[in-house]
């Protein structure tokens, strides 16, 4: 916290912009989606803090799914791809420490639990999911294969675009955050009722990670660029709060 | 005019019928790491009372979801935070203040061997009642959901509570009470929709 403003309370969030918890085409939201209004309430010590997740906790494989289940001197099969990118707060800066916890299909688009059905076949040496804790400029890496898309029972005939999940934990409760990462050029991301929830094509275009040749490592891996944006907290010198709260 | 230079919260997505995979995966049989993170809040003796909170998240009709994540954060006994961001005092060592499960395989029960939480001031410097923080994540759940335990048992501060006292509808309070069950047994139950719906928050 070497800021000059002290930090505020955490900016509301803006759920003009985030998905309604109530989104019919996607099914499932129908029945596990509140009606009553949210209360609202500014953000106290209990949503602006969070634990601490130290680099020691991460062992040298956990953010490289090509290998962190692979049998030794084998790797999973599938396109090889680095993933990178940065924590940012809605203020611009980085956010360090901040854990990044991802977990996606195999690239025929099956998934490694037991109440997954799809056809298609486990690879033995891939378990699917990772983690990092972004550095001091917010930074994090992966690396892993591309996901396959894959059919899911909601209409009868849809179909996930590739994506892989996030789960991120910034330095506030208020921050937690989940989502996906998209890949550019999917033609499935438009028919996606998942993706559908999102209520505009920004919306959409700020999960979908680009290609970037110039982090592709020649003859081995392409490169995608996936940033995140979590809350940020108000900045001011004018803060309307006793000392220490 | 000039741009204001915001950036916008990464819109939310689901987790997914696959969270587990990513956030307990020792949980799937995925073994990995060493264990689920948030799988233990106590990792030596605490400070004061030592209490387990079990309950099950239900969806609007009735049915135990079984592929949710709950999350809970809270203060220790003194009402401290584990927390970079904690600047009154410093926490017990001992206590993480951070719980994360995955449910029951079978019941979607969740379990959270904790203590019970100090009170911790507001913005405004009056005492909240004791409370917990949730997050709650699923399948068909677009957009985390936060809400927050109380206790039944704390009638004196939750009858001050700032945040409980100006709910419009008071008969919802109940949804946001842990009931006592004896032997430091509180049960929570979710309720996402219907006659029964917690208190959820914009926080
Ligand atoms: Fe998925």
């Amino acid at each position: 916290m070497t800021d000059a403003a002290p930090m505020g309370g955490f900016i509301p969030r803006d759920r003009t912009w985030q998905p309604d918890a109530l989104t019919p085409p996607y099914k499932t939201s129908v029945k596990r989606s509140p009606q009553a209004a949210l209360i609202s309430f500014p953000t106290t010590l209990s949503e602006e803090t969070s634990p601490v997740f130290g680099h020691n906790m991460l062992g040298p494989l956990d953010n490289d799914l090509i290998h962190n289940f692979a049998k030794p001197g084998e790797s999973a099969i599938g396109p090889r791809i680095i993933v990178y990118g940065r924590v940012l707060d809605e203020n611009g800066r980085p956010v360090p420490g901040a854990l990044v916890e991802f977990w996606q299909a195999n690239a025929g688009g099956r998934y490694r639990h037991k109440k997954e059905g799809y056809l298609a076949p486990l690879d033995p040496n891939f378990g699917g999911c990772g983690r990092a804790i972004t550095g001091e400029d917010g930074s994090y890496e992966f690396r892993t294969v591309q996901p396959g898309p894959y059919p899911w029972p909601n209409g009868m005939n849809d179909w996930r675009p590739a994506h892989i999940h996030f789960s991120i934990f910034g330095h506030g409760f208020a921050q937690r955050l989940i989502t996906q990462m998209y890949f550019e050029g999917d033609p499935l991301i438009p028919l996606c009722p998942i993706v559908g929830v999102l209520k505009s094509q920004e919306a959409v275009d700020a999960l979908t990670a680009p290609l970037d040749m110039h982090r592709t490592v020649p003859m081995d891996a392409r490169a995608y660029k996936f940033d995140m944006v979590l809350r940020g907290r108000r900045q001011t010198y004018f803060e309307n709060r006793p000392e220490g709260m | 005019m000039q741009k204001l230079d915001y950036l916008k919260e990464s819109p939310s997505q689901t987790a997914g019928p696959y969270v587990h995979i990513g956030c307990t995966p020792n949980f799937s049989g995925i073994e990995i790491y060493g264990e689920d993170l948030g799988a233990v809040m106590k990792t030596g003796p605490v400070q004061g009372e030592e209490i387990t909170i079990k309950g099950t998240v239900y969806d609007g009709m009735g049915m135990a979801l079984k592929d949710a994540l709950i999350e809970i954060w809270q203060a220790d006994a003194a009402g401290l935070f584990a927390s970079a961001n904690e600047t009154r005092g410093q926490a017990d060592p001992n206590f993480t203040g951070w719980g994360r499960s995955p449910g029951d395989m079978d019941t979607g029960e969740f379990t959270f061997e904790t203590v019970k939480p100090g009170a911790v001031p507001c913005v405004d410097g009056r005492m909240q009642a004791p409370h917990i923080s949730m997050w709650i994540v699923a399948r068909g759940i677009n957009i985390g959901l936060q809400t927050r335990i109380y206790f039944a048992d704390e009638e004196e501060a939750n009858a001050k509570d700032p945040l409980l006292t100006r709910l419009e509808h008071q008969n919802r309070v109940r949804t946001l009470l842990a009931k006592p069950e004896g032997d430091g047994v509180y049960r929570f139950n979710v309720h996402l929709q219907g006659p029964e719906e917690t208190v959820f928050f914009d926080v």
